[in-house]
């Protein structure tokens, strides 16, 4: 592309500006909400008149700590563990995928599509019920084995997509250099395959992280209900008052994460999602 | 150091296609043996089946004796040296020369590791670079790193698949010339795979022709340029390539497109009346101003089309009318060897002190005893000389048992260093 000209500039900068104004706006309304007190939230303004940190010490030592610190503590490891799962299970099902040639190679990889494009809430019935008689109901492992099931199939693709980029010649290399498949697996694609290995927990971790539906379907305690369920249960000081304000404060704490995530990695997984779409 | 041994090698690929055919080939203790031909000839095939990265479908594969088909490459113990270089862009420089030791440690100590590491980074001259990282390497490093993979192992044999094909011209010459002298210092089995005839000529002890996975002839460079067995390999080798005249056999003449030459007695008698193809080597014409043509030579003139000067040499390009029944043979032949000549012409190479030029008529000559006779149907060389071809081979055989002599010789004197 050539240089552009001014009015194509302008054009480009209003453009990106709308659209960046359309993502941020709800979010700075939620942290701007927050700060405000209980009686200011009826209040017109867009930003709190009288900053106060109210809110966050009501989740984190009032009345909804009791809800918020376990579903926190509930989140993370159900994420970490979903991630990790999926991460080393996806690798090894993407480099058979890459690599070998066998029977059944693209079932797997369309019914990987498959369960990805497969309407999750339709899920959620059959699994209340199955978890309900088999015990799984309202425990973690009952939540990673859902999320293992939306984030197995993107980190499917991705990852294969990122072994098919590794030259075979490299592994081939390896093997006449003396090392059996696993030496050459593990010295030599594992490593290569680091940065996609990396962007596929990312992602995977994102969707375990924002999910909403399992996690208020399939619990009901603190014993595994995660953020996102937990603030629906959330309750206001009397039953008049919406408690709005702990929400968008316990909104902004989960959601630091995911946008500390994104920034630090951004070139990465940016590198990975073209790198699926191009190649997957 | 070991002796390969192909016997009637065949890859068939799942739809009964024959990328190798039949092909029998014995690589002697030292030798460097070069597998050329044109993209598609099965050469990097039968590369990757000698070092197991691909299942052989028929024959027998021996490595010193034992039959290795069926053995996984890190069990049969070559070296190889890949088109790409395929270096870990994850290690050192140093730490891509160790891999293969580092692989069975257990077995390697670390000490050992590091002398040799040295060693090769000493004779390829690394040394500067074993800290950095590939990616920050020139081509010819890569390429100098890929080959201290391969020898720091003292494996059995050395594989290089078209190693040079990623370097410029320069960085190719000199580079082509390393290999020559690392083979000779080292005196380990070399098998190479090129499609690029001045490498196969000036690095093989023998070069193997192939041509649609069958093995054409298997001979030193210098019979190859000679006593050529068929159409196919005379049309390979050298540069420019040989020139292929029409010729009609007329009682003891045959008749072609610029002159008459005397029928060679290997052509018999069988073929008169019938169109032949005549073989002359552009360096064997030469300009009759120039030079005085000797006795028995045959002269004539004709228009040259298009000149280039060179320095040392110069092409002169004379068209030509080709015979219809010729000209379907030769195109499928050039089509074969990858070119797209557009038009019959006569390529010469003249001295640089000759005069002619564009549009001049010159007088050229050549020796008819140079020239090759092929029988246009079966392509088969009519005029070789088996008792020649021999004794070239003998000398050839000769000549590289002494070579290696001297540079092992030489070798033990002073320390190695490339």
């Amino acid at each position: 592309m050539g240089a552009l000209s001014t009015k194509e500039k302008t054009g480009w900068y209003v453009g990106a500006l709308l659209i960046v104004l359309y993502a941020i706006v709800p979010v700075v309304y939620i942290v701007s909400m927050s700060f405000k007190s209980e009686g200011a939230l009826a209040e017109r303004t867009f930003f709190p008149t009288q900053a106060t940190w109210a809110n966050y010490t009501e989740i984190f030592a009032g009345n909804g700590s009791d809800l918020f610190l376990p579903a926190l503590r509930n989140s993370i490891i159900t994420c970490l563990l979903a991630t990790l799962i999926a991460v080393v299970l996806s690798m090894f099902c993407a480099y058979a995928i890459a690599r070998l040639n066998f029977p059944g190679k693209r079932i797997v990889l369309t019914s990987a599509l498959a369960v990805a494009v497969f309407p999750v809430i339709t899920m959620v019935t059959p699994l209340f019920n199955l978890w309900r008689q088999i015990g799984l109901y309202d425990t973690i492992p009952g939540l990673i084995i859902p999320y293992l099931a939306l984030t197995l199939p993107i980190s499917i693709w991705t990852m294969s997509a990122f072994f098919r980029g590794i030259p075979w010649d490299m592994e081939q290399a390896a093997q006449v250099d003396g090392a059996t498949s696993w030496q050459a697996f593990r010295k030599v694609i594992v490593p290569l395959a680091a940065p996609g290995v990396f962007t596929t927990a990312i992602i995977a971790f994102f969707i375990a992280w924002n999910d909403f539906v399992f996690g208020i379907s399939l619990t009901s305690t603190s014993a595994a209900q995660p953020v996102p369920a937990a603030l629906s249960s959330f309750t206001g000081s009397s039953y008049f008052v919406q408690p709005t304000g702990a929400i968008s404060a316990a909104a902004v704490i989960v959601t630091i994460p995911v946008v500390l995530l994104a920034l630090v990695f951004q070139r990465r997984i940016v590198a990975g999602l073209t790198n699926g779409a191009v190649k997957g | 150091m070991a002796r390969i041994e192909l016997k009637n090698i065949v890859k068939q690929y799942g739809d009964g296609f024959p990328a190798v055919n039949d092909v029998s080939l014995d690589i002697a203790d030292g030798e460097f043996v070069i597998l050329v031909g044109p993209s598609g000839c099965g050469k990097s095939t039968l590369l990757r089946m000698i070092v197991g990265l691909e299942d052989i479908t028929g024959g027998d594969l021996m490595i010193d004796g034992k039959r290795v088909n069926d053995l996984a490459p890190r069990d049969r113990d070559l070296a190889m040296v890949f088109q790409n270089y395929a270096l870990y862009p994850h290690l050192t420089v140093g730490e891509n020369i160790a891999f293969p030791l580092r692989l069975n440690h257990s077995k390697v100590p670390e000490s050992e590791i590091r002398a040799r590491v040295q060693k090769a980074s000493d004779m390829l001259e690394l040394n500067e670079h074993l800290d950095r990282k590939p990616a920050n390497l020139s081509g010819g490093q890569r390429q100098r790193v890929a080959m201290g993979r391969a020898i720091v192992r003292d494996a059995k044999a050395f594989l290089f698949d078209e190693p040079l094909s990623n370097l410029d011209a320069k960085l190719r010459g000199q580079m082509r010339t390393e290999i020559a002298r690392m083979q000779r210092s080292l005196a380990t089995t070399t098998i190479y795979v090129t499609h690029d005839q001045t490498e196969a000529m000036t690095l093989g002890d023998r070069v193997a022709v192939l041509r649609k996975g069958l093995l054409q002839q298997v001979a030193s460079p210098r019979e190859l340029y000679e006593q050529p067995v068929n159409l196919f390999v005379a049309g390979f080798i050298g540069s420019p390539p040989m020139n292929f005249l029409p010729a009609r056999v007329s009682g003891d003449r045959m008749q072609l497109p610029f002159c008459e030459v005397p029928r060679p007695a290997q052509v018999d008698g069988s073929y008169e009346g019938k169109l032949l193809i005549v073989g002359v080597r552009p360096e064997h014409f030469d300009d009759a101003d120039v030079t005085d043509a000797p006795e028995g030579a045959v002269t004539f003139s004709a228009g040259v089309d298009v000149t280039e000067w060179l320095g040392n040499e110069l092409y002169a390009y004379v068209p030509f009318e080709a015979a219809e029944e010729t000209k379907e043979q030769l195109a499928e032949l050039d089509r074969e060897l990858d070119g797209e000549s557009l038009r019959s012409q006569l390529v010469v190479t003249l001295d640089a002190m000759s005069g002619v030029r564009d549009g001049d008529t010159a007088n050229l000559w050549f020796d008819p005893q140079r020239m090759h006779v092929f029988d246009p149907t079966t392509g088969v060389n009519l005029t070789r000389d088996e008792d020649k071809a021999k004794k070239i081979g003998e000398q050839s055989e000769m000549l590289r048992r002494r070579s290696l002599e001297r540079a092992q010789g030489s070798e033990s004197k002073t320390p190695a260093h490339a």
